[in-house]
């Protein structure tokens, strides 16, 4: 049976990781390839890489740090973060990544997506959409846009719309964030993942709010996620993956232990 | 002289294949190569591959790919990952394309009405994830690989081989389909080795040891 997966993912800022809080007040979490091999130790079924450099003076970091990690981890790589051409997909795919995430400039210009998927394949364009809940609709439901420059600017986009025309123009994967959780620490948006999960065929990775190992079970079981993905519980040595997949497996779900 | 060639005609990432190969086989030539004298003269091949096989077939083509594949693929240890094993086949529904007929059968999606566990919950395509190989007949490949350990597939299409003795391991998603082929000096999987952390790293270093016997 196919194993739900755990993803931790690091942000990485002039060649350290670090995590906020709402996308804001950084903190240093440590050196990305010790981090990126710990996680590979303890049982990740894949990482996640977000290169969140404001200059772009500092953006060939990650490249050093993609192909590091790649001659040393071998489990899938997915890296994201400025990336706005077919250009910046070769480039990352031959430091080492597997898979690389859109966000930003898929809102900017949507023919990126169905340009890099017809190029390189589905397999690898992941769709990374940050969402925040903006009101209720007419039936009362929950709404949500889409937000782009790492949650700055809104889009007016509908994000279950915006995800059903992602995969329409090639997207193999979508990685939703709720921008009201991240770093918070109460859990996933479930409604949010559910509501997208369910609106199309591709996997989605849930991210951003995960406090405590019972949330990856409820981005499973209730958001509908086929991976779940975490930074904060994984860096400060709360928990290590390994613990979080037992806890999982205790709860009914199958995992890769 | 290349003791191993990773065929390598512009579809996808294929660093990550030569990197796994280097760290099984530090001491071994891995030339991630389109050159078909390469190919031919490499002591052992690595066909994968990612993205749709129309697309990959025209490639191969275009680089005059297809005669050092064949003969490769029927002389020497021979490893074809993902789209690199579907391409062996005849024809694939994807783009209603035809592969290179080395093997008999066909490539078929992942049927839509068959798309949810017992559960009822819908199951997602691309199969991406982490899913159990179970070994249906004893090969060298399979050297210190428990049954039913998991590796690392994506992929929307699976092989249906003619001949149902071909198949070396089986994935249940939830149909049960050919994980792993076996037929003389070919060996080919779904999964991605590659990307398979320790399992996948074994299975790598079984191959560069295989004398395409079993």
């Amino acid at each position: 049976m196919l194993a739900k997966r755990i993803i931790p993912c690091l942000d990485v800022t002039d060649g350290r990781v670090v995590k906020g809080v709402n996308f804001l007040e950084l903190r240093d979490a440590g050196d990305p390839v010790e981090i990126a091999r710990r996680y590979d130790e303890q049982g990740a079924d894949e990482l996640t890489f977000l290169d969140i450099t404001a200059s772009s003076d500092n953006r060939g970091l990650i490249l050093h740090i993609i192909e590091e990690v790649a001659s040393q981890v071998f489990i899938p790589l997915t890296v994201g973060g400025g990336v706005r051409q077919v250009e910046d997909v070769r480039r990352l795919l031959n430091a080492g990544a597997d898979k690389v995430s859109i966000n930003t400039s898929a809102v900017v210009n949507p023919d990126l997506v169905a340009e890099a998927a017809g190029r390189y394949g589905s397999q690898c364009i992941v769709v990374a959409i940050d969402a925040k809940q903006v009101g209720l609709d007419s039936m009362g439901q929950p709404k949500w846009e889409v937000f782009t420059h790492g949650g700055r600017k809104e889009t007016g986009l509908d994000a279950v719309e915006w995800a059903r025309k992602m995969v329409g123009l090639g997207a193999g994967e979508l990685l939703v964030t709720s921008m009201d959780r991240d770093g918070t620490k109460v859990g996933f948006n479930l409604e949010l993942n559910k509501a997208i999960s369910d609106a199309v065929d591709v996997p989605i990775i849930a991210s951003g709010g995960v406090g405590n190992l019972q949330h990856l079970v409820d981005g499973v079981k209730l958001g509908g996620a086929d991976a779940v993905l975490a930074a904060t519980i994984f860096h400060y040595g709360e928990y290590t993956v390994k613990q979080a997949k037992e806890y999982m497996r205790d709860q009914g779900i199958e995992v890769r232990l | 002289m290349i003791d191993i060639a990773v065929v390598d005609y512009g579809m996808g990432n294929l660093r990550s294949v030569s990197k796994a190969l280097e760290h099984v086989a530090p001491n071994k030539k891995v030339v991630v190569t389109s050159d078909p004298q390469h190919i031919l003269d490499a002591k052992r091949v690595v066909f994968p591959g990612q993205g749709a096989m129309p697309d990959c077939m025209r490639e191969l083509e275009s680089l005059g790919l297809r005669n050092a594949i064949v003969k490769s693929a029927a002389s020497k240890p021979f490893l074809g990952i993902c789209i690199g094993l579907q391409l062996l086949f005849e024809h694939s529904e994807e783009g209603d394309a035809n592969g290179l007929g080395i093997l008999s059968g066909n490539v078929n999606r992942f049927a839509a009405e068959a798309m949810h566990d017992v559960e009822g919950n819908k199951l997602k395509v691309p199969h991406m994830g982490w899913n159990q190989l179970y070994q249906k007949q004893a090969h060298p490949i399979w050297k210190d690989i428990p049954d039913g350990e998991r590796f690392y597939y994506v992929h929307s299409y699976y092989v249906k081989p003619d001949d149902a003795t071909l198949v070396a391991g089986v994935t249940e998603y939830p149909v049960q389909f050919a994980g792993a082929i076996a037929y003389k000096n070919i060996f080919a999987v779904q999964f991605h080795p590659e990307k398979s952390q320790h399992a996948g790293l074994q299975l790598l270093s079984n191959f560069v040891r295989w004398d395409g016997k079993y």
